[in-house]
């Protein structure tokens, strides 16, 4: 009964997350978006006090149920377990956590987080890794249907659905994501929970409260029959029966409530444990001495792979770097313009240009702050009705996102963005804050600008400018704009309409505090 | 001219008409359509020469694109000779093309499509579309290379094309300066041209400059082709552009055989607003929209030919099932279409016709299909007025996911920069940057909801 309610509730979570990711339309996140704020991690760095109490009161009644039901990456593994159990018969054996690896990263993670080491948070961070995968891989399939169906829809006469370009945001970002799918995977199919219990800085959080949860799966040691049907089937892997002990761990117990059903003798029992039975003080304490020796080989091949695991991360994101900088669009010559009717002449498309300072969300208060805050989850990134976010490929910054202007740009009627952000980093704004957000402060380049170097009369950005803060001056025999910083808000649209291809004579730098 | 004597013409005219039609000849081989009696193309005869024309000429320029293998725009050839051979086989038998057209890919197909069928079946009217390059040279060139495109040693009917814009200084610089006026006066006596005319867009003073040059002998036009309408009739703007009714009676006074271009306005007329369709179902519930624009063209008697750009099979059929049972207009109906356009001068239009001489836009904005989509929009009825109104998000959604559709982001309005190239390629003298900026300005207005 148990483990269906856990099952049911982990599914909504699962769903609806999952959903949010790939929703582009802007509507589910009304409804949705707050389960993107119950996320731990988003939580602490929105300093959102109400879901942490909230967190740490439900750890200590309940245990982990966090990880078993509204993390989605813990329920992602729990369908790679699912998937095991019918693929393989091969039972889970308990074996001893890695304790120097889970709290030596759990050390690093939190001096990471104070110290301002974005890139190891970030990859840490088990929503946002899930973020991620969803973003990169299933966001693509999502739209590749909702494109063949509004090919359909157009066939129709109908607007309900409409195209949506499909474009690889950040080859890093989307290697990261491989990798994290492949390694999270990987040890979910042969170690159930072992990402979770020995990696994941939330979990072990988590696992600092759930030891002393107040209810918690319990052993009757008198009923207890040793048969291990509960052990075997443990994904946490943190069930030790020996032939006259019977132990559980709860500090990476994650609540999923297998074993209950498996016991046929009713020695499980899920209850209230803080009325001290003997059973109850017993297993509280963490197991040092119980491991029985079939159990420390596999101890040691685990231990191997998760450094293993890392590596791969750091190696993945190197190289991911590596390949961004070779990556050079082509630049298409154009055409000469024939002296018939007819035909299009030939559109460049646009590159983003160098940027000093990134451009950050309007509502993120300073650069700093922003990246302070986000977790890189690639909500606002999956969101962005406009195509202006995408994930940095700086090495400081990497996967947290950045504003460019090459597909479009930040409109002034949209806070969309602002509004979802779990984490705090982009604070809410009304439309009308937006119009004097300053994110960025546009900068003109005379010798690739069509008036300036007289190939075309234009002020096309001065023309468009929402502020009114480009005005086109007159410099001997010829006009350019000319920027006023303190009214330019840095929305972009002068970059984004300007007709100069690959790279716009007037770019947007970002500015360090917006306000 | 006087409102009666108009009256009084078209008593004349639709009188003529009704009687050729019941006088023309019986017995061919179509079978009857429905029970409106045995089709029969509507032939007008150029007093001229004797040419029997087929009052609707096949218009080559908006023949059907496909992508080539590598992506390039090309003529659909297979549909341009299904056409072309249903078209012949109806009694179509002038065909209209400018080496201008299609990305210059129209003289080609129409060579290829019309060499199928015997020389002296039909007519071929093309012309000198010198606006670039307007050297002897080049000109020259041009000319002769269009005798290679559509594979015939004469051409029935050539045209300066698109002249009028600019006024005199214009023409001399593309026909004076250069000497071609007396090479294409020697090519007409060598044969190669059968009849020289001049199609024209432009201001009443251009016009009768040409005009000028007729009567005092200068230039000896064979035929004039000029763009008319029920709405340009009387309602072209006056300024740029001069009225229809203007053009018609002067080229009359003069005997001038006159071709007709954009009677639908480039499928303006065929997809009207509601209000107006209405009326016109009201009247004629099963004959289509654009068979009125067809017959007040087919009612003036010294209408030579009504050409008009079939796209497809379907105006095609459509277009041969109104000339094959052809109804002039009575005086009444003439009042009712002069009505009709009164009310469609009420509707924000963009005159643009779909030719495309605007394109390419060295920006690479899509000029025409911008226009389109907006002018559909409008007389579909499915253009937002403002934020207040009943359905507002759907038409708002509407506009916006059918502007993508129709036009690639790149190339819509707001990437104009108003560098004005486009402006003296048009030949209905929009102020397209203007009109751009205009609709980029409603499409803000629709997304930022301050309309």
């Amino acid at each position: 009964m148990l483990k269906k309610l856990r099952v049911a509730l982990a599914w909504i979570f699962w769903v609806g997350i999952t959903l949010l990711f790939l929703d582009f339309t802007g509507t589910l996140h009304a409804y949705l978006g707050w389960m993107a704020k119950v996320q731990f991690l988003p939580a602490v760095l929105a300093l959102n006090v109400g879901v942490i109490v909230a967190l740490v009161l439900l750890t200590l009644v309940f245990g982990r149920v966090y990880c078993s039901v509204i993390c989605p990456l813990g329920v992602f593994q729990d369908g790679i377990s699912w998937l095991r159990a019918h693929r393989s018969k091969k039972p889970f054996i308990y074996r001893k956590g890695m304790k120097a690896l889970r709290y030596g990263v759990w050390a690093l993670f939190v001096i990471a987080l104070v110290a301002g080491v974005h890139v190891f948070v970030t990859l840490l961070a088990p929503y946002s890794a899930y973020g991620r995968m969803v973003q990169n891989f299933l966001q693509p399939i999502y739209l590749w249907c909702n494109n063949l169906l509004a090919t359909l829809s157009e066939r129709a006469g109908s607007y309900t659905f409409y195209d949506k370009e499909v474009w690889l945001r950040s080859l890093p970002t989307f290697i990261v994501a491989l990798v994290t799918l492949i390694v999270v995977g990987f040890l979910a199919f042969k170690g159930g929970r072992t990402y979770c219990n020995d990696v994941c800085p939330v979990g072990t959080t988590l696992s600092f409260l759930s030891r002393f949860a107040m209810f918690r799966p319990v052993i009757d040691h008198d009923k207890c029959k040793h048969c291990r049907a509960c052990e075997l089937h443990c994904k946490a892997q943190c069930i030790d029966i020996g032939k006259d002990h019977e132990m559980i761990d709860y500090s990476r117990c994650v609540d999923c409530f297998n074993c209950l059903e498996q016991c046929k003798f009713g020695a499980l029992e899920y209850k209230y444990a803080w009325s001290a039975t003997k059973n109850a003080k017993n297993v509280a304490l963490e197991p040092e001495n119980t491991v029985s020796a079939t159990n420390n080989a596999e101890n040691v091949a685990l231990e191997e792979k998760e450094p293993k695991s890392r590596r791969a991360f750091m190696t993945g994101t190197a190289l991911a770097v590596g390949a961004a900088a070779l990556k050079g669009v082509e630049a298409r010559a154009q055409e000469a313009a024939k002296k018939t009717d007819g035909g299009f002449a030939n559109v460049l498309p646009k590159q983003a240009p160098k940027r000093v300072t990134p451009i950050t969300p309007p509502g993120s208060k300073s650069v700093k702050s922003f990246y302070q805050h986000c977790t890189a989850c690639q909500l606002c990134v999956a969101e962005c009705p406009n195509d202006v976010l995408r994930p940095s490929g700086r090495l400081d910054y990497l996967m947290q996102p950045e504003m460019s202007f090459e597909k479009g740009f930040c409109r002034p009627e949209c806070t969309r963005c602002a509004e979802l952000c779990p984490t705090g980093a982009i604070q809410k704004i009304t439309k009308e804050e937006k119009t004097q957000y300053h994110v960025g402060t546009a900068g003109v380049n005379v010798d690739l600008c069509l008036e300036a170097t007289g190939k075309s009369p234009c002020g096309k950005c001065a023309e468009v400018c929402p502020t009114g803060a480009i005005a086109m001056v007159q410099q001997g025999e010829t006009r350019r704009p000319a920027v006023a910083e303190e009214i330019c808000i840095g929305c972009g649209k002068c970059e984004y309409l300007c007709p100069v291809r690959p790279i716009s004579a007037i770019t947007v730098n970002g500015k360090g505090h917006h306000i | 001219m006087t409102r009666a004597m108009k009256r009084r013409d078209f008593i004349k005219i639709s009188g003529a008409a009704t009687l050729a039609a019941a006088c023309a000849p019986k017995g061919s081989a179509v079978q009857p359509v429905a029970d409106n009696g045995p089709e029969q193309m509507l032939m007008r005869e150029n007093p001229k020469n004797g040419d029997r024309i087929s009052a609707l000429g096949f218009g080559c320029m908006r023949w059907p694109m496909i992508k080539d293998a590598d992506g390039k725009d090309v003529i659909d050839q297979e549909a341009v000779n299904e056409m072309v051979d249903y078209a012949i086989e109806h009694g179509i038998n002038y065909f209209d093309t400018s080496p201008a057209y299609l990305q210059g890919q129209s003289e080609k197909a129409a060579g290829i499509a019309l060499s199928r069928h015997p020389r002296d079946s039909y007519f071929i009217a093309t012309k000198l579309s010198n606006f670039g390059d307007a050297s002897a040279e080049a000109s020259i060139q041009m000319y002769k290379d269009s005798f290679k495109q559509l594979k015939t040693d004469y051409f029935d009917y050539y045209l300066l094309h698109s002249i009028g814009r600019g006024g005199k200084d214009a023409f001399n610089k593309r026909y004076v300066d250069n000497g071609l006026v007396p090479f294409l006066r020697e090519e007409k006596k060598a044969g190669r041209i059968r009849n020289l005319g001049f199609s024209f867009h432009g201001a009443k003073h251009e016009f009768d400059y040409f005009m000028e040059l007729f009567d005092s002998g200068e230039m000896v036009w064979d035929f004039v082709q000029i763009e008319m309408n029920y709405v340009d009739w009387t309602h072209a703007d006056g300024v740029r552009n001069v009225n229809a009714d203007y053009l018609y009676k002067e080229l009359d006074k003069r005997g001038l055989p006159i071709v007709i271009m954009e009677p639908l306005l480039g499928g303006r007329l065929a997809r009207v607003p509601e209000s107006i369709s209405r009326h016109m179902k009201e009247r004629e519930p099963d004959k289509s929209i654009a068979s009125w624009a067809f017959r007040f063209c087919g009612t003036y008697p010294r209408v030579l030919c009504i050409l008009s750009g079939m796209t497809n099979m379907e105006p095609l059929k459509e277009n041969v099932e109104t000339f094959g049972h052809f109804k002039p207009l009575t005086e009444e109906e003439l009042e009712f279409l002069e009505e009709m356009a009164t009310q469609m001068m009420e509707y924000p239009l963009v005159n643009c016709t779909d030719c495309k001489y605007c394109m390419p836009c060295p920006w690479g904005i899509d000029i025409p299909g911008t226009f389109q989509h907006y002018n559909k929009a409008i007389t579909d009825g499915t253009y937002a007025q403002n934020t207040e109104q009943k359905n507002y998000a759907q038409l708002k959604k509407a506009y916006l996911v059918s502007y993508d559709r129709a036009v690639a982001t790149v190339r819509q309005a707001d990437h104009c920069i108003n560098c004005g190239e486009c402006l003296s390629h048009c030949p209905q003298s929009i102020p397209i940057p203007t009109q751009l900026k205009r609709i980029a300005k409603y499409i803000e207005d629709l997304k930022q909801d301050t309309l």
